[in-house]
C-alpha cells in the first residue's frame, strides 16, 4: 500500500527519500529493540539509561525553576525544594555519567565503527560540565559571587572572558537555561541514536569472521 | 616487461566488533528499562532533596561589606583611586596594563583577547557613584578639588593615604596620622557612607544608566578587590588552595567532577606560577581532547586490554566461552 502511494507520487520526494534513509540507517526494531546480544548482561549497562533518566529530571526541575523566575527559590519554601531537586538530579546525572564513561572506556566501546559514539559522549560530558558551572553562576547567592570572581581568571587567561563573561549574570542565565542545555540535549540524542544504530559493542576477543589482528586497534 | 606475483588478495581489514552479532540473544525491553530508570532516579532525587536540601548562603552586598569591614572597604576604595587594586592592574579584558595578563607558553592569549570590557576603577567604582550623591557640599568640593588636580597629584594623594592606612592600627582611617592626603579621605569616607546606606549596590551595575540590570561585572570586580569576600570564602573552605573550585558552601558535594581541574592548582609548577590559570586551562583542554580522541591514539586505546576490567564486565560471556 505504501509502495503504491509512493509510486503514484514519484517516491514521496525529499520527504520519502529522508524517510527511506532514516529507516535504512535505523530500522524501528533497532531504534526500539526488544532483544539484545546475550553478553549485554552487566550492571554497568544500567548507568547509560540512568544518565539519560537523570538528565530528564534535570530538565524537568530546571523548567520548574524557570517557570517562576530566577530569584523565586530564594523566597519560597517550594522554590527552595525545587532547587534541591535540581541540585540532586544534577549530582546524580554526573555520578551516573562518570561511571558510564569509565565503564565504556574499559569496554573499549569505540571498537567497530563506534568512535563517533564515544566522541559524542565525551563532548556531552564536557558540555555538561559547562552547563552545571553556569548553573552555579546564576544562583544569585554567595556561591555565585565567589565562583564567578574566581572563574573569571581562568576564562580571561585564555582570552575568552569578555565573550563568555561569568560576571554577567544575565548572559550566564541565558547560557544556562537555553544554549548549553540545547547543546547537551542534541549531543545526548545523537549519542543514543548512534548507540542504537551501531548496537552494543561486543566483548573483547569475541569470535567472528574478521581479521583478529585488527581487534585491539580498531 | 611487467611481472605479476600470483598471491591471494588480502581480505579487507574490518573490525570484528563492527560485524552483526551472530551469537545468542536475550530478551530486552528498552521502554520498560527507561521507565524503571526514570522512577528510580526520581525517588533517589526526591529522597536526597528531602534529606539534604540545598545550600543558599546569602550574597554579600556592598552594604554588608561596608558595615562588617569598613576599614577593608576604605582601603579597597583608595586602591581603586591610586591604581593598586587587582582590577586596576588586571590587564585584558578590563584594563590596558602593560605586561599584564597570563601566557600559555609563548602565547599571550589574555592580551590577544583585548580590552573588551573596559573598567576605569577610579571613575567606575569611586568617583562616578559619588558624583550622583546630591546635597553634600563637602563631597562636591572634594570631587572638584580631585578633578582639578593633575593625575600625578591625584595618585600622590591616594598613594600616601593608602600607605598611611596600611600602617594604621587595624587599618582604621580614624587612626591615620595627619598628612597631605588631599580630598582622598573625604572621597573614601563618603563612599563608605554611601555603601553603608545601601546606595552603592545599585550604582555599580554596568547598566546603571538604565532601569534594568543583569550585568554585575563591576560590582563583583569591586567586591573581589577587597579582602572581605576572600575571608568569607576561606572560612567556607572555598579558596583555591583548599580545593575550593569544586566545593560549595556547607557540606555539599559541589562540583566534584572538577576534581582534576582543581587538582592541578594544588601542585607545582601550577601552584606557584603566575600563569597558573592559562596553564591549567591549556592542560585540561589537551586532556579533554585526548579523552575524546582515545579511539585513535595507539597505546591509550589499548589500556582496556592491559587493565582487564572487561573480564569482570563480561564475565558471564567469557565463562561460557571457556567451557569445553
Amino acid at each position: 500500500m505504501t509502495g503504491q502511494v509512493e509510486d503514484s507520487f514519484g517516491g514521496g520526494g525529499w520527504t520519502g527519500a529522508l524517510r527511506r534513509r532514516a529507516v535504512a540507517v535505523l530500522p524501528p526494531e533497532q531504534l526500539l529493540p526488544d532483544r539484545q546480544p546475550a553478553y549485554v548482561s552487566s550492571w554497568i549497562y544500567v548507568f547509560g539509561v540512568l544518565t539519560v533518566a537523570a538528565f530528564g529530571w534535570v530538565l524537568v526541575s530546571g523548567a520548574w525553576l524557570a517557570l517562576a523566575g530566577a530569584a523565586w527559590w530564594h523566597s519560597s519554601t517550594v522554590g527552595h525544594f525545587v532547587n534541591s531537586l535540581h541540585l540532586w538530579s544534577v549530582e546524580l546525572f554526573f555520578f551516573f555519567m562518570v561511571i558510564h564513561l569509565w565503564g565504556k572506556f574499559f569496554m573499549a566501546a569505540w571498537r567497530g565503527r563506534r568512535a563517533l559514539t564515544w566522541i559524542t559522549g565525551v563532548v556531552a560530558f564536557v558540555a555538561s560540565i559547562g552547563t552545571a558551572f553556569t548553573g552555579y553562576l546564576v544562583q544569585q547567592n554567595f556561591d555565585s559571587q565567589w565562583i564567578a570572581t574566581q572563574a573569571k581568571d581562568g576564562l580571561n587567561s585564555v582570552g575568552v572572558g569578555a565573550w563568555f563573561n561569568v560576571l554577567n549574570t544575565g548572559q550566564m542565565l541565558l547560557w544556562h537555561v537555553l544554549l548549553l542545555p540545547l547543546v547537551v540535549g542534541v549531543l545526548v540524542v545523537l549519542h543514543v541514536l548512534l548507540v542504537r544504530s551501531r548496537g552494543v559493542v561486543p566483548p573483547l576477543d569475541a569470535p567472528a569472521t574478521g581479521d583478529p589482528a585488527t581487534e585491539v586497534s580498531s | 616487461m611487467t611481472t605479476t606475483t600470483d598471491r591471494p588478495v588480502a581480505p579487507r581489514r574490518r573490525s570484528r566488533a563492527a560485524e552483526p552479532w551472530a551469537g545468542p540473544w536475550r530478551r530486552y525491553d528498552i521502554v520498560k528499562e527507561f521507565v524503571v530508570a526514570s522512577v528510580v532516579v526520581a525517588v533517589l532525587t526526591l529522597v536526597l532533596a528531602v534529606v539534604f536540601s540545598s545550600p543558599d548562603e546569602k550574597p554579600i552586598t556592598l552594604q554588608a561589606w561596608a558595615k562588617a569591614a569598613p576599614n577593608d572597604f576604605v582601603a579597597t576604595a583608595v586602591s581603586e583611586l591610586d591604581g593598586q587594586s587587582g582590577t586596576a592592574n588586571y590587564g585584558a579584558p578590563y584594563t590596558n596594563t602593560p605586561d599584564a595578563g597570563q601566557k600559555l607558553g609563548p602565547l599571550p592569549l589574555q592580551r590577544w583577547g583585548g580590552v573588551r570590557a573596559p573598567v576605569d576603577t577610579a571613575t567606575d567604582f569611586v568617583l562616578g557613584p559619588l558624583r550622583a550623591v546630591p546635597h553634600d557640599p563637602a563631597l562636591t568640593a572634594a570631587l572638584t578639588t580631585y578633578a582639578a588636580a593633575t593625575p600625578d597629584r591625584q595618585n600622590g594623594w591616594a598613594s600616601t593615604y593608602a600607605d598611611a592606612l596600611s600602617k594604621a592600627p587595624d587599618g582604621d582611617p580614624a587612626k591615620v596620622p595627619a598628612d597631605d592626603y588631599g580630598p582622598v579621605p573625604t572621597l573614601a569616607g563618603r563612599l563608605l557612607d554611601l555603601a553603608t546606606s545601601g546606595g552603592l549596590d545599585g550604582a555599580l551595575t554596568s547598566e546603571h544608566t538604565q532601569f534594568y540590570a543583569s550585568d554585575y561585572t563591576k560590582p563583583l570586580l569591586f567586591l573581589a578587590d577587597g579582602s572581605y569576600l576572600k575571608d568569607q570564602a576561606r572560612a567556607q573552605h572555598l579558596a583555591g588552595d583548599q580545593w575550593g573550585m569544586m566545593n560549595e558552601t556547607g557540606n555539599y558535594p559541589g562540583q566534584a567532577w572538577l576534581w582534576l581541574y582543581t587538582f592541578w592548582y594544588q601542585i607545582k609548577p601550577f601552584s606557584s606560577s603566575d600563569n597558573a590559570d592559562a596553564l591549567v586551562w591549556g592542560l585540561m583542554a589537551l586532556l579533554s581532547l585526548l579523552l575524546a580522541l582515545v579511539p585513535f591514539i595507539p597505546g591509550l586505546r589499548s589500556i582496556p586490554r592491559i587493565i582487564p576490567v572487561h573480564r569482570l564486565i563480561w564475565r558471564g560471556y567469557y565463562r561460557t566461552q571457556n567451557r569445553p
